[in-house]
């Protein structure tokens, strides 16, 4: 192979990593709710919030001079996506109202409380605020290839190497991941067993939402050092996406995210080598990518036999 | 000397459990020995499942008290029950289908973070051996049968340590063989030490394999005797309160003219197989002619071919002389053909009203300018609920109805048609005595005003009461067709096995 060309490979997949690795965190989040049988259409929002509050706190942090300021954000982050958790458990599950409806308010609510809470916190100011992301780890600087492909965030690694292992264990190896196959397929067998199911569903939900919220502020953290109003770009619906190619299975959710991560860095890589296509066709193409591969990988989808069912005790 | 109740496993006493205006239990009294198999019998609605679902924690009586080994207990749920040893397995079983057998099992029992699959699926085996309850631990449920699922909740009783295991109406949903078998399970049961109360309404098998008997009625006990002291006869008397004058069939009056015929009528199951193999069948006037056969010999298949809802891929059926070959359901409802459905639940809308069931067929002459008329679907209601005394207001919805005022539904719609000729399949399956007469009245009324009445059942006494000509259908084919007092249930057995 010419040098070009494997440069050209190598940078792809670089960059797959580093696309795939916010996509990850949400829809392993995603996958934990609706395993339990709620579908969480917050995701979109609770991702926003979680790129504003993480990036607010660090902007601040950083400012006040401390060193663990991009923690702080992250962690900040969590606790944002926790508390939208609970108010989406609140909702479906302990009042069992429309899991639609209820996610896409959360939505619009985090939405709002960014765009707001960015106004309160950075004021208008005509230079975008930013701050100094997180640096990439490498374990293998200067040999070529791998190098450069495995010269990513520490956060990727997490994804890829703790989340995913760590989230196929917990669902398939654990009691609790037991008790929450069993509340999403059949809550009242799940009752009459003795499980707590409006407990476990408030679990997941809430340490789905985390997940969702540490993966937008990946991306304001880690990628970008800044927040800007189309940070997320629809990517929580693609992890809705995502999580039925999955067949909600958290090792399937690693290949769907690799997918949309690899034809999303592909186009970005085609734009900025000149291809005489419209650039919108390009942005659209991961998109589009995703439709396709729901259509193939969606039929026959195994839902959760609770899928969007409240659960009431007679 | 000890007081007589402390040998009781179980005590229940003077239970009240009121649903609404309905008084399911009214001062119940109920014991349980260690070791017996005790029969619960009555009909449909007379509060035996009531009764078994508070002692299992499912509802909470109004009034009463529960003793289990002789100390007063307060069963607040499920759980409350495992923990004192009662198990109930329901008509709906609590399975969650994609998880194993084990897993299924061992659900909700187990303490811990890991989850150590071999070991419960070793315990489950040896279990499964021990009770003769054949299942494969490893087995997803959503592939087992009906039958391997109900031997699934067995276990799971068992593996909770129950003294109590309840069965409600545990054979209603097993092959002849299946039965047998869970009969085997609830005598070793039984030398075990374990106390089973066996919901039915099936006189035959609380008479076969029962110590004892306590007969409901209208949420009341009737009495509670020992089992091989009664006769089925006293005993249904007891159940229904009076004897029961089962209807007769009336000779036929003259030779009937064809109503519908077919003619080497082909069709494909849903995979596209042939399963129905060149059907031809004349149905007369006045004449109610029986389809006997072992289920899945094309049954399903010739009713919905003749609904309109499958299509035949050969042959031809005409009613009355009007050629209804492949014609849909409503041009086969226009042509005089009433059907009664073999899935109740797929010939009515359950979240809909009783009277928006009862017009739905025809909703065109309850509407004007595409308005529904509501006052005349409420009249028209009204009229057939007190016609063909369905216990039910119009305006419950469907769902909430008994297995039998769901199929009185079904029937008023049809039989108001006047229907030239009537499709039944299954229509007394999972009645009780009092409603499977009263069905059993309506086709043979149906029969004197001269319908012509194509009854498939799978209930060969039912055949033989009310046909009056037989014919057995054996691997999609109609392989022999009798007058009825030719018919016997050796001949239509060995018929419907394939051997002629």
């Amino acid at each position: 192979m010419d040098a070009p060309l494997v440069g050209f490979l190598v940078g792809l997949i670089a960059a797959t990593l580093r696309v795939a690795t916010p996509l990850l965190f949400a829809t392993l989040g995603e996958l934990y709710s609706e395993r339990s049988g709620v579908l969480n259409l917050g995701i979109e929002g609770i991702m926003f919030l979680g790129a504003f509050a993480g990036f607010a706190a660090a902007a601040r942090a950083e400012a006040a001079g401390w060193d663990a300021y991009l923690w702080i954000g992250l962690l900040v982050a969590a606790l944002a996506g926790i508390l939208m958790g609970l108010l989406m458990a609140l909702l479906t599950v302990t009042l069992g109202l429309n899991q639609h409806v209820s996610g896409l308010g959360v939505t619009l609510l985090c939405t709002g409380l960014s765009l707001f809470g960015f106004r309160l916190v950075f004021g208008e100011s005509a230079v975008l605020p930013r701050i100094t992301p997180f640096a990439t780890v490498n374990p293998l600087p200067g040999v070529p290839v791998l190098g450069t492909i495995l010269d990513q965030h520490l956060l990727t690694y997490v994804a890829f190497s703790v989340l995913v292992p760590l989230g196929a264990w917990v669902l398939y190896r654990t009691h609790f991941g037991l008790n929450l196959r069993a509340v999403g397929e059949n809550p009242e067998a799940a009752d009459a067993a003795g499980i707590p199911v409006f407990r476990v569903r408030t679990i997941a939900l809430t340490a789905g939402s985390a997940l969702m919220a540490i993966g937008g502020a990946f991306l304001s953290l880690a990628q970008l050092g800044a927040f800007t109003p189309g940070i997320i770009a629809g990517r929580g619906w693609v992890c809705i996406a995502l999580v039925i190619f999955a067949r909600w299975d958290p090792v399937r959710a690693l290949l769907g995210a690799v997918l949309f991560g690899g034809v999303f860095a592909l186009q970005l890589r085609l734009q900025a080598q000149g291809v005489q296509l419209p650039y919108e066709l390009l942005l659209a193409l991961p998109y589009l990518i995703t439709i396709a591969a729901l259509a193939v990988a969606g039929r026959n989808a195994p839902y959760p036999g609770a899928y969007l069912k409240p659960y009431r005790r007679e | 000397m000890t007081d007589a109740n402390e040998a009781m496993l179980v005590c229940m006493r003077g239970i009240w459990k009121q649903f609404g205006p309905v008084i399911a239990n009214q001062g119940v009294d109920f014991d349980l020995k260690p070791g017996e198999i005790h029969a619960l019998l009555g009909e449909n609605g007379a509060g035996k499942s009531t009764l078994m679902r508070i002692l299992y924690g499912l509802y909470r009586a109004d009034a009463g008290s529960i003793a289990v080994g002789g100390a007063e207990v307060a069963i607040h749920s499920p759980r409350d029950a495992i923990a004192l040893g009662i198990g109930m397995v329901t008509q709906h079983f609590a399975l969650v289908p994609p998880l194993s057998v084990a897993e299924n099992i061992i659900l909700g029992q187990e303490r811990g973070l890991r989850l150590d699959l071999r070991t419960a699926e070793g315990k489950v085996a040896s279990a499964a051996k021990r009770f003769g309850l054949s299942v494969d631990p490893r087995a997803r449920v959503r592939d087992l049968s009906v039958g391997q699922r109900q031997r699934v909740e067995i276990l799971k009783v068992l593996h909770r340590n129950a003294r109590v295991l309840i069965l409600d109406e545990p054979t209603a949903v097993l092959t002849p063989q299946e039965i047998e078998q869970l009969f085997e399970t609830l005598l070793r049961l039984k030398t075990e030490g374990v106390s089973v109360v066996f919901i039915s309404h099936k006189l035959h098998e609380v008479m076969r394999i029962t110590d004892r008997v306590t007969v409901m009625r209208a949420g009341k006990v009737v009495g509670t005797t020992a089992t091989h002291q009664m006769s089925p006869s006293e005993l249904a008397r007891m159940m229904v309160g009076q004897t029961i004058v089962g209807v007769s069939k009336p000779p036929r009056t003259g030779q009937g003219s064809v109503v519908l015929k077919l003619e080497d009528v082909w069709a494909n199951d849903d995979k596209g197989v042939p399963i129905l193999k060149g059907v031809s069948l004349e149905v007369n006037t006045g004449e109610i002619l029986g389809i006997a056969g072992v289920a899945g010999n094309g049954q399903t298949a010739l009713s919905e071919v003749l609904e309109g809802t499958r299509p035949s891929t050969r042959g031809r059926m005409w009613v009355c002389g009007k050629d209804i070959t492949n014609a849909s359901p409503d041009q086969v409802m226009q042509a005089g053909v009433g059907r009664v459905p073999e899935d109740r639940h797929e010939s009515v809308i359950d979240e809909m009203t009783v009277a928006e069931n009862m017009a739905i067929e025809h909703i065109d002459e309850f509407s004007r300018f595409g308005l529904l008329r509501h006052a005349q679907i409420r009249q028209h209601a009204e009229r057939l609920i007190a016609e063909y005394q369905i216990k039910a207001r119009p305006n419950d919805r469907v769902r909430t109805l008994s297995g039998g005022n769901m199929q009185k539904v079904i029937l008023a719609r049809v039989l108001e048609r006047n229907p030239r000729a009537i499709v039944v399949s299954q229509p007394t399956r999972g009645l009780d005595i009092s409603a499977t007469e009263y069905v059993h009245g309506k086709l043979l009324e149906q029969r004197q005003k001269g319908a012509a009445v194509l009854l498939i059942s799978e209930d060969l006494d039912e055949i033989l009461k009310l046909a009056d000509r037989v014919a057995v259908i054996y691997n999609g084919k109609i392989i022999s067709v009798m007058p009825a007092e030719e018919a016997n249930p050796e001949r239509l057995g060995l018929l419907m096995a394939g051997v002629h």
